[in-house]
């Protein structure tokens, strides 16, 4: 490709003695949406960072229009027309659209006094370039994130751009959201702005993008058109390792549910909910938005008590009205937000392994028991496979599969009989989604209870028994996963 | 018309103002005495000091700062000018008391503004070691005394008046002090700064989102040095101007005054998280906690009360927008937990 915008080639770049790209090209032409993919860790991130002039690359060049560049730094990324849109879009959630918009350009003519009229003109035009209906006085705060994301477009459009970067841009959109999206990507390719989309799901990959290049361990693996793409070469390319896509099957069940819930009901969120659990079995709990799924995982965990009907555990009737009866009847919860409700991040990894068990570490005089806690924290870290090369690190040091395995691992130790998981896998790369699937699989397999909360179809098809399908909060469908497809389910959904 | 009607009730000010009114209103039906031109006078001249302090308060609020430095800060620039204009016997006017001030307030001002904007320290702790660091040169190095004369240039600004109010029943008559100009230059400046510069503009954005801030160009570091090199001078002016009005300089009691303040600025809107808020709303909130301090008595509650009721005016009035914060978290979480189908 002769008339390339941007040309990465050979880029190199070590931090503190690790190579996080050794020798990566990337080529994107006048008007085309790329798609960079990659596990964590890949290099994305650093490749995108030396594009925007954020570092400096050891070694390559990059061009760009045809002009060899040395180096850039972010001013000369941004008059080449180089625009970054960061997963937290750097708004400002207190003040208007109008000000958000406007507050960049006015800066960078290094104006002293605002001009209120100037500023709305300004709004009102990065507005208009992608025919964005907003309030201009609205406070961003109060906007959908999708609409906090087109804010944050609009901006980075008003500096003449002609290379859009978005980092995965679609992680916290809706369905109907990410079309949108896509649509205004599509508006920016008719205007000849190329875009540079960072992703590492599948669907968005094979549905966006015309050409596609993937990075592993800081090597560029592959790149090449997405139409010659299918979904087992994207996983191969990704991980290195090919997965076997079983379906799970439940063996050796149980003889009696290990919990019941009859009538489950909790007032503007679900009502008569029934179903039952035995060991050995995953049961899949799916819908929409409004259909109250995860109000019943926070029910079933006690965090909001369910105002009618019973939970049973082993045929005994329990109030189940705070985490701690939860955790005493044998449930726990992974929460859907797994950084905000299920971990304590800058706390080490050591303390978050033990957190829920930490009552058993104690010595005869009720004394924590530090040899007890190491030999602990040794196990679960050996037995879930974290990798870490040190667990007295914080937390938030570790990559979104690897926190996803402490929080299980946290409620392993616990001896517990059920589990309740809400999304386990959102924000998770594809490897360490597939391991999470086989640690699930493998508890069921010795005797665990287990319900997976999740609109991820594949995945609750894949993993579970049987399915139920929540609309509106109540029980529509119940179903045999072996029998179930992506369309039956979502025709139930909707 | 009623398009302006919905936004007002959903302005914070609205119900601060409502709040303020149902008091006077109070107030004046069980003592008669409120709406008099004198209690009037007095009330706005009680707010000449808390509404300087309160209009610094604020810009720190909003930069998602706090100080509790001032009233230490206020102190030792009065009381070191005072004492040095005395000691020079200094027979001018006003002019260079102020300069002085204001030349003092900007240095110890710096001193917190380094740490804070450019090391990059939490305010809390730097101003909390910055006024026991005031208070201690104050006490120790300048070895204050209660100052019971002052110059002639400052007792003649304090006790001039703009005008004079007279209650025809009871005849007590109240002066409105030149000082109140200064409250009133003071409001018109933060207003200007803070809706019609960047540097101000650049305040919100920094209290809304810092790391935002630096990517969209402010110079953080600056802006909130010299936030705090303006604040220290707005403490200064009011330290001063109090002197003058009391007629003498008493090193301590100011000390303390910082927990109403702030109080008084959360009251009238401004988030304590920093970001959002007015000065009307400021200055609302600041009304309503001089009103309650000085006008309790009028309505028969004795002031050894008084206290209870500023108390329990901060813990209902900041209670409110912390639960409607929450509750708004809250709805807000629970349409997240609910989540929708996720491509």
């Amino acid at each position: 490709m002769a008339d390339s915008l941007l040309r990465a080639v050979d880029i190199q770049k070590s931090f503190a003695g690790v190579h996080a790209l050794k020798g990566v090209s990337l080529d994107i032409a006048p008007g085309e949406i790329h798609c960079l993919a990659g596990e964590n860790g890949s290099g994305k991130s650093t490749l995108i960072k030396i594009i925007s002039g954020v570092y400096q690359a050891d070694g390559g060049h990059i061009e760009f229009d045809g002009k060899t560049l040395s180096k850039i730094t972010p001013i000369d990324a941004i008059l080449l027309g180089i625009q970054v849109i960061y997963q937290d879009f750097s708004v400002f959630p207190n003040l208007t659209v109008m000000e958000n918009l406007a507050l960049n350009s006015e800066l960078s003519d290094k104006r002293k006094i605002v001009n209120w009229q100037r500023m709305r003109q300004i709004a009102e035009e990065a507005v208009a370039k992608i025919n964005f209906k907003v309030d201009l006085d609205a406070l961003v705060g109060t906007l959908t994130v999708a609409q906090k994301q087109m804010v944050a477009i609009c901006r980075a459009l008003m500096f003449n751009a002609r290379l859009i970067i978005m980092d995965e841009p679609t992680t916290a959109l809706t369905r109907k959201e990410v079309q949108a999206l896509f649509g205004v990507i599509l508006q920016l390719k008719a205007q000849g702005i190329s875009t540079l989309f960072v992703s590492h799901k599948l669907n968005e990959v094979f549905e966006i993008s015309e050409r596609f290049t993937i990075l592993r361990n800081g090597e560029l693996v592959v790149t090449g058109h997405t139409r010659d793409l299918d979904s087992a070469k994207f996983s191969y390319y990704m991980t290195g390792r090919e997965f076997s896509d079983e379906q799970f099957r439940a063996e050796n069940l149980g003889e009696a549910p290990l919990i019941e819930v009859k009538n489950l009901g909790l007032s503007g969120a679900f009502e008569d909910i029934s179903f039952q659990l035995r060991g050995g079995e995953i049961l899949g709990i799916t819908g929409l938005l409004d259909s109250g799924r995860s109000e019943l995982s926070l029910a079933l965990f006690g965090i909001r008590e369910a105002d009618s009907g019973d939970i049973l555990i082993k045929g005994k009737k329990t109030r189940i009205n705070t985490p701690q009866a939860a955790i005493g009847a044998g449930i726990g919860l992974v929460p859907e937000d797994r950084l905000s409700e299920g971990l304590f991040l800058p706390r080490s990894i050591a303390d978050n392994l033990i957190i829920a068990e930490i009552d058993r570490l104690a010595n005869r005089f009720k004394v924590f028991d530090h040899r007890k806690r190491t030999r602990e924290v040794q196990r679960l870290v050996e037995e879930f496979a974290i990798a870490t090369p040190n667990p007295q690190n914080a937390c938030q040091t570790l990559s979104g599969g690897n926190q996803q395995r402490v929080v299980l691992a946290k409620w392993l130790a616990c001896n517990l009989d059920v589990l309740v998981l809400n999304g386990p896998t959102v924000g998770v790369d594809i490897g360490s989604k597939h391991d999470i699937h086989r640690i699930l699989q493998g508890l069921a397999r010795e005797g665990m209870g287990i319900i997976i909360i999740s609109d991820d179809l594949p995945e609750v098809i894949r993993n579970c028994s049987r399915v139920i399908v929540l609309k509106s909060g109540r029980i529509v469908q119940e179903m045999d996963a072996a029998f179930a497809t992506e369309q039956a389910i979502l025709s139930q959904m909707m | 018309m009623q398009n302006n009607l919905k936004k007002l009730t959903k302005r914070n000010e609205t119900y601060i103002a409502l709040v303020v009114l149902a008091l006077c209103l109070l107030i004046e039906v069980r003592s008669g005495q409120f709406f008099t031109a004198n209690n009037l006078v007095d009330i706005a001249s009680a707010m000449v000091v808390p509404g300087l302090f309160a209009v610094g308060t604020f810009m720190v609020i909003v930069s998602g700062g706090i100080d509790v430095s001032f009233p230490a800060l206020a102190s030792l620039t009065s009381y070191a000018t005072t004492k040095m204009l005395l000691d020079a016997g200094y027979t001018g006017g006003m002019w260079l008391p102020i300069l002085i001030s204001l030349a003092m307030g900007a240095l110890l001002g710096a001193f917190n503004g380094v740490f804070i904007g450019l090391l990059g320290l939490p305010a809390m702790i730097v101003t909390l070691g910055s006024s026991s660091v005031f208070k201690g040169v104050m006490q120790g190095a300048l070895g204050s005394v209660q100052l019971a004369v002052i110059p002639p240039g400052m007792r003649a600004f304090g006790t001039s008046a703009l005008f004079t109010a007279t209650n025809p029943v009871s005849g007590l008559t109240s002066r409105m002090p030149v000082g109140f100009l200064a409250l009133i230059a003071v409001l018109l400046i933060a207003f200007f700064i803070m809706r019609y510069t960047f540097f101000g503009r650049g305040i919100y954005a920094i209290g809304g989102n810092e790391t935002s801030a630096h990517r969209a160009g402010f110079n953080t570091k600056r802006t909130k040095f010299l936030l705090y090199v303006f604040v220290g001078m707005v403490a200064s002016l009011a330290g001063l101007i109090r002197t003058c009005m009391m007629q003498q300089n008493h090193p301590t009691n100011m000390l303390g005054m910082e927990m109403n303040i702030i109080a008084g600025v959360v009251l009238g809107g401004t988030a304590i998280s920093g970001g959002a808020g007015s000065l009307t709303g400021c200055m609302l909130g600041t009304l309503l906690i001089v009103i309650v301090e000085n006008s309790m008595i009028l309505i028969g509650i004795p002031t050894i009360w008084k206290s209870v009721f500023v108390g329990a005016l901060i813990i209902i009035g900041t209670g409110v927008s912390a639960y409607q914060v929450t509750r708004a978290h809250r709805i807000k979480s629970s349409r997240r937990l609910g989540g929708e189908v996720k491509a």
